[in-house]
């Protein structure tokens, strides 16, 4: 039973999905990640997805690319990123899922990655250019050390696909919710219930629904079906839009808040 | 052993590192790459566009001044500049274009460098009434602004893209974006032998069209299969072109160039093989200029073409098994390679094949008389005139 896993069997014994928000780490500093880390535990966050920036994010939306970049400008290292990780952990027992694309966790050597994410307090990993096809090396590592792997699951995928991924996954699977990249959109796409349903007919493993779902009536909605909801691109605007104003990690923990009211509790 | 493998591997080289979005329709059109290769009413309609409309074969032919002058082996250039849209690109365009209106994709999208491949994916999609849109980075709008407003003339969209550094890697992700978003009616046609698998496979196997004709012209004019083949690597489509039906002719050297933009030592070059290291980019493992850090790092060339940090996984599995040789040009001597040709011959090629040019003034010095050389011509120049005249203007060298 992984940290992840306690989570899901606490939750649905409590009757409700689980709030994951999403931040780029180092954006524009980590000395802001931290603090927005400890508002958002602190608010309900339930797990805490930390992104590792990547030059090339093809599959996020304009949002997190300019997240990226500010936090690649600051200098932002797969080393600072794991050192900063295990500061935090000191304080907060709040399960981390790392989400990174695949070329910097490669040249930093996949082993060597996996026992440094572990060693530093993380729970999982999301890597969202690795489709299981190539994921044997990074499950060997991460199953090596207790890393939970989490697969992605897309309106395209086909029953095979969800029967493959869910038996590589470990603690959840991030089901995205459209085809597309990430980025806040005004409405959820129609069909994620009935999707999600779908998945649910293939495996029993917690399903987590993310990209697009970045106000609280969305959150409302997808927790009515969802083990847990995913919210990155809005929170990162909100970061966006206050930076360097020192009031910035207390509008993070009050969106969390609101976020995290908005989740329904099924009995 | 036929390469790739049923997963798009060339041994560690190649696979498929894409969103899950993406993998249907990768398997989808894995599916039908392998129904119409074994189809020979496609081949027939292929080859039919090949001969009418794109004007194949192109012709070999042996540069006599250019030989004479460099002083060594015969010379042959395999002529793809006369293409119809003045380059090699158009043979995978329609190779592409033909799939997908068997999988009835309604919309084309493609990323572009120097505007070859958009103007040939514009000039296929107008051909067959398909709308077309083009992710072309910001800088190379303004470097080649001639392609773009023929783009646009040939009813296609041109798109452009301002993230990153805003060149040809922006806009393969900019494209990738776009088919995640819209993969249920649009076909993404990838330029060069890069991206998931099957892309490398698919667009070795339109352009291998290239090096099939060669060896039948060298039979006809030399009796014999060429001893060296040279070819400009960006991505490396026209290379694999000409390079993979010779591939099992171990007697036969195959030398890929690459752009050494301001030299090597200054680390702003597009030299993924030469001077790169092992990584992924844009669905592939291949060679990658990065950081220690496994960030990607700015490409730098003169040619917008050959400005990319990434190369095609099966040129990495020729380095890394010693099948093919790579070296690379500076911006510098890719220029000389560039008037070197005008004047001894009177053909302007592309800044990319003058990169290839400009490498036969170090090789044939070592080269015998009897030695066959092929130089795949890959595009003409008419879009890299400006540019080139803008350079030696300032430099009042012209």
């Amino acid at each position: 039973m992984s940290r992840i896993d306690d989570v899901f069997l606490r939750l649905r014994q409590e009757g409700r999905a689980a709030l994951m928000p999403f931040v780029t780490a180092g954006d524009p500093s980590l000395d802001l990640t931290g603090r927005c880390l400890v508002e958002m535990a602190e608010n309900g966050a339930d797990l805490i997805e930390l992104g590792m920036p990547f030059s090339d994010p093809l599959a996020d939306g304009p949002t997190i690319q300019r997240a990226s970049q500010r936090a690649l400008a600051g200098g932002i290292t797969v080393k600072g990123i794991l050192g900063f990780l295990r500061e935090f952990r000191r304080n907060v027992a709040v399960p981390v899922v790392l989400m990174g694309y695949y070329n910097p966790i490669y040249r930093h050597g996949v082993a060597r990655f996996a026992e440094g994410a572990r060693e530093a307090g993380a729970d999982g990993l999301i890597v969202p250019d690795l489709p299981p096809e190539e994921a044997d090396g990074l499950i060997e590592a991460a199953r090596a050390v207790d890393l939970d792997t989490v697969f992605l699951l897309a309106p395209t995928s086909t029953p095979e696909r969800v029967r493959r991924v869910s038996e590589v996954s470990r603690g959840f699977i991030y089901y995205v919710s459209l085809a597309g990249v990430t980025g806040a959109r005004g409405e959820l796409p129609a069909g994620v219930e009935a999707a999600v349903q779908g998945v649910r007919q293939i495996t029993n493993q917690p399903v987590c629904v993310g990209f697009g779902i970045s106000s609280p009536e969305q959150v409302r909605a997808v927790s009515r079906f969802a083990d847990g909801v995913i919210v990155g691109s809005a929170l990162v605007g909100l970061m966006e839009e206050r930076l360097g104003d020192p009031e910035c990690p207390r509008q993070v923990g009050a969106f969390i808040r609101s976020l995290r009211a908005a989740i329904i509790h099924k009995h | 052993m036929r390469l790739p493998d049923t997963r798009g591997h060339f041994q560690e080289f190649g696979g498929r590192f894409v969103p899950e979005t993406l993998m249907p329709a990768l398997n989808e059109l894995t599916r039908e790459f392998d129904r119409v290769r074994q189809d020979p009413a496609f081949e027939e309609e292929f080859n039919a566009y090949l001969r009418d409309y794109v004007g194949r074969p192109t012709a070999l032919y042996l540069a006599e001044r250019l030989t004479k002058r460099l002083g060594g082996a015969r010379i042959y250039l395999k002529r793809e500049d006369l293409n119809h849209t003045g380059a090699h690109k158009i043979n995978n365009a329609i190779g592409q274009i033909l799939m997908a209106r068997r999988m009835g994709k309604k919309r084309i999208i493609a990323e572009t460098g120097a505007g070859q491949h958009g103007v040939a994916t514009a000039t296929a999609a107008a051909m067959f009434g398909l709308a077309c849109e083009i992710f072309m980075g910001e800088e190379d709008i303004e470097r080649q602004a001639l392609n773009v407003f023929r783009m646009r003339l040939l009813g296609a969209t041109v798109t452009p893209v301002s993230s990153g550094t805003k060149t040809l890697k922006d806009a393969c992700n900019e494209a990738i974006r776009d088919w995640v978003t819209q993969v249920a009616d649009t076909h993404y046609i990838i330029g060069s032998v890069v991206g998931p698998h099957p892309y490398p496979m698919l667009v070795r196997d339109f352009q291998s069209v290239i090096g099939r004709e060669t060896r039948e012209q060298m039979l006809a004019a030399e009796g014999r299969a060429p001893d060296i083949l040279v070819a400009c690597v960006g991505g490396g489509s026209n290379a694999i072109g000409l390079f993979h039906p010779f591939v099992e002719d171990a007697a036969v050297r195959m030398i890929g160039v690459e752009a050494a933009g301001f030299g090597l030592e200054t680390g702003q070059h597009a030299a993924s093989i030469t001077a790169g290291e092992k990584g992924v980019l844009h669905g592939s493992l291949s060679y990658l200029l990065q950081s220690e850090d496994g960030q990607v790092t700015p490409a730098h060339s003169i040619s917008a073409g050959l400005d990319y940090p990434g190369v095609g996984p099966e040129h990495a599995f020729y380095h890394a098994s010693g099948r093919a040789e790579y070296v690379s040009v500076t911006d510098e001597e890719a220029l000389e390679g560039f008037k070197l040709l005008s004047q001894t011959e009177g053909i302007i090629p592309a800044l990319e094949s003058a990169h290839a040019i400009a490498y036969l003034t170090k090789l044939i010095p070592h080269t015998g008389t009897d030695d066959v050389v092929v130089l795949n011509l890959s595009g003409r120049g008419d879009k890299d005139v400006n540019q080139v005249a803008d350079i030696l203007k300032k430099r009042g060298s012209f």
